[in-house]
């Protein structure tokens, strides 16, 4: 392979445009553990729920670029606004509950969503084409390459950044910062820490839907997208650190190269080589790469 | 709870499914076989939920490795079933020794993640080690033991099984060393304080519900005469968890009210839809946000009242 430097060159863009695919959604996924202490299982849940609703958006608008961005801005804001009602109607009377019964709630949530999902779109896949000023290869140089996929590749950092900038730079991300730091504390201080909450879980899960919508036209759209995606989600923020917007930033682009290159290689196994790594990360560095030690491990 | 009327519970429960066969109806002896075995799968997960108070989310990896051996055991090395068994349920065990001791060095979440962690793990080598597991389409005909083919034998071989299991199982709990276990869940700090190893004892425990964890599986194989990879996957140790919730884990028996309501309505259920996750999803959010101690809770209210009069 590093004989061909065109194909070293489109290995090393699909690993790119994975990882940066994978970053969308174990963003929402590492932000929500950060702040809420939950682990959210339905994160690929609502992943899924991105990539359906965008596909009924598109066939509304029929395929066009407004079409595909209206279905990716859709799909974050109609799967915010039901995790809206969930977080404020139901998951808010956890928080002071155990582990446990949070994690099964969110557990209860991939059971519900996966078939109202099915009831409403049916258990057929569906594919989603690229919009058109997406469509065809782009000439990079090296070798030409899907725009697509290229498309992908510059959007993760462009999210990493502007969740950066929102958290280091601006007074609400501040205040996140402090609610996951000391809760109480904030809420002391006189911050509506509930409504901080909120806005927590429903940017988590917006993320989650745009990373669908934005992940449908590399792949098939169908009721069992979600379960394997959860898990790189997971592997991704164990890696970096559970809670660290920059270690799934990492975490992604160390799994995305380990699925393609690992692929060339490992052949089909590397699914098992990516579990390895987590199980591995779990016990030399169980707080991840860019995750603090010294926080309490639970 | 108190443990009388557990016992009575147990023991009534018994003389039921002593009489199940005579019922000669084959769809009630089937189904009182799968009852008894997820019964038997959820109370292996609540040595470690309930007794030591750790959450494991790979449960379901121990199921399925029991399973997987036994079904290779007994097919491809043709070993008697009086081999094949046991060495599928030790072989589990060596399993769980090894990443029990790698397990127990975490807390709550992380060790929860590293269960799930390591049943991926497990349920990714099933799916690719095609020439032993048979890949994706699972490990299909299983040859059984002449004695087992008959749904009556079987039925006595799993009721014998799962009833001594059981009854290991109580004992266990009202050991001392059940009695350390709590001890645990209640505050490790002071346990270890105590003169109690932690780690030693959640390693045991670990072992101990993987060890039973590993019947169920066995006992699963030969009944399906087969097993799956979805056996071993993330949502199969969900399931194990939802049983052991919706009965209650502060409590012998509660497992096993919640793995057999769990399957029962399933069963029902599927009689009418499709979407019976839909149903169990819903069920499991009402335990969470409702009654978060398990329907045993119902019981021991009631039972508290008639006490009273």
């Amino acid at each position: 392979m590093f004989a061909n430097p065109m194909i070293l060159f489109i290995q090393v863009m699909n690993s790119l445009s994975l990882a940066m695919n994978l970053f969308i959604i174990a963003a929402g996924l590492t932000l929500i553990f950060g702040v809420l202490r939950i682990v959210n299982f339905a994160h690929g849940a609502f992943y899924m729920v991105g990539a359906y609703v965008a596909l009924s958006i598109l066939r509304v608008t029929g395929d066009s670029n407004l079409g595909f961005l209206l279905g990716v801005l859709g799909a974050g804001a109609l799967m915010g606004a039901m995790a809206f009602v969930v977080e404020r109607g139901l998951l808010s009377r956890l928080y002071d509950k155990e582990h446990m019964l949070q994690l099964l709630f969110t557990f209860a949530l991939v059971l519900v969503i996966k078939d109202l999902v099915k009831m409403i779109w049916g258990s057929g896949q569906y594919s989603i084409g690229a919009p058109p000023f997406l469509r065809g290869a782009v000439n990079l140089g090296i070798s030409p390459y899907p725009k697509y996929a290229l498309f992908l590749c510059v959007m993760g950092p462009i999210i990493a950044v502007a969740i950066w900038f929102f958290m280091e730079r601006t007074r609400w991300g501040r205040i996140l910062r402090a609610a996951r730091e000391d809760r109480v504390m904030l809420n002391a201080l006189g911050t509506d820490v509930k409504l901080v909450y909120s806005g927590v879980f429903v940017t988590g899960a917006a993320l989650a839907a745009m990373g669908g919508a934005l992940a449908a036209p590399r792949s098939a759209v169908d009721p069992g997208m979600d379960s394997l995606v959860i898990i790189d989600a997971f592997i991704i923020v164990i890696i970096g650190g559970l809670g660290s917007l920059l270690g799934s930033f990492v975490g992604a682009l160390i799994l995305g190269f380990l699925t393609v290159m690992g692929s060339i290689y490992l052949k089909e196994w590397v699914i098992v080589a990516s579990y390895v790594m987590m199980v591995v990360i779990l016990l030399v560095r169980p707080w991840g790469l860019f995750g603090k030690a010294d926080e309490e491990r639970h | 709870m108190t443990s009388r009327p557990q016992l009575i519970f147990l023991a009534c429960l018994f003389l039921a499914l002593l009489a199940v066969p005579f019922l000669g109806s084959r769809y009630l002896t089937e189904l009182a076989v799968q009852v008894m075995i997820f019964s038997l799968l959820a109370l292996s997960l609540n040595i470690l939920v309930g007794h030591i108070g750790l959450v494991s989310f790979g449960h379901a990896a121990f199921f399925a490795i029991g399973g997987y051996a036994t079904a290779f055991f007994l097919t491809r090395w043709q070993l008697p079933l009086a081999a094949a068994m046991p060495m599928a349920v030790l072989l589990a065990a060596a399993f769980a020794l090894v990443i029990g001791v790698l397990c127990v060095r975490l807390k709550a979440i992380y060790f929860a993640m590293l269960t799930l962690a390591f049943s991926m793990l497990v349920w990714g080598i099933i799916i690719k080690w095609k020439p032993v597991t048979g890949g994706d389409d699972g490990f299909v005909g299983i040859t059984l033991p002449g004695m087992l083919a008959s749904p009556q034998s079987f039925y006595w071989f799993v009721l014998a099984v799962v009833g001594a299991s059981t009854a290991l199982m109580w004992l266990l709990s009202k050991s001392t060393m059940g009695q350390i276990f709590v001890a645990i869940r209640e505050n490790e700090t002071r346990a270890s304080f105590l003169g109690v190893n932690v780690r030693q004892m959640q390693l045991i425990g670990f072992v101990l519900a993987a060890l039973f964890a590993a019947i169920a599986g066995s006992l699963m194989a030969m009944y399906l005469r087969g097993m799956y990879p979805q056996s071993a996957f993330w949502t199969q140790s969900g399931h194990i968890v939802i049983s052991v919730l919706l009965g209650g884990v502060h409590s012998f028996v509660g497992p096993i009210l919640g793995a057999s309501l769990l399957y029962l309505l399933e069963v029902t259920i599927h009689q009418y839809t499709q979407y019976w996750p839909l149903v169990m999803g819903l069920i499991l959010l009402l335990v969470v946000l409702v009654l978060p101690e398990g329907l045993i809770e119902l019981f021991r209210k009631l039972y508290a009242r008639l006490g009273r009069k």
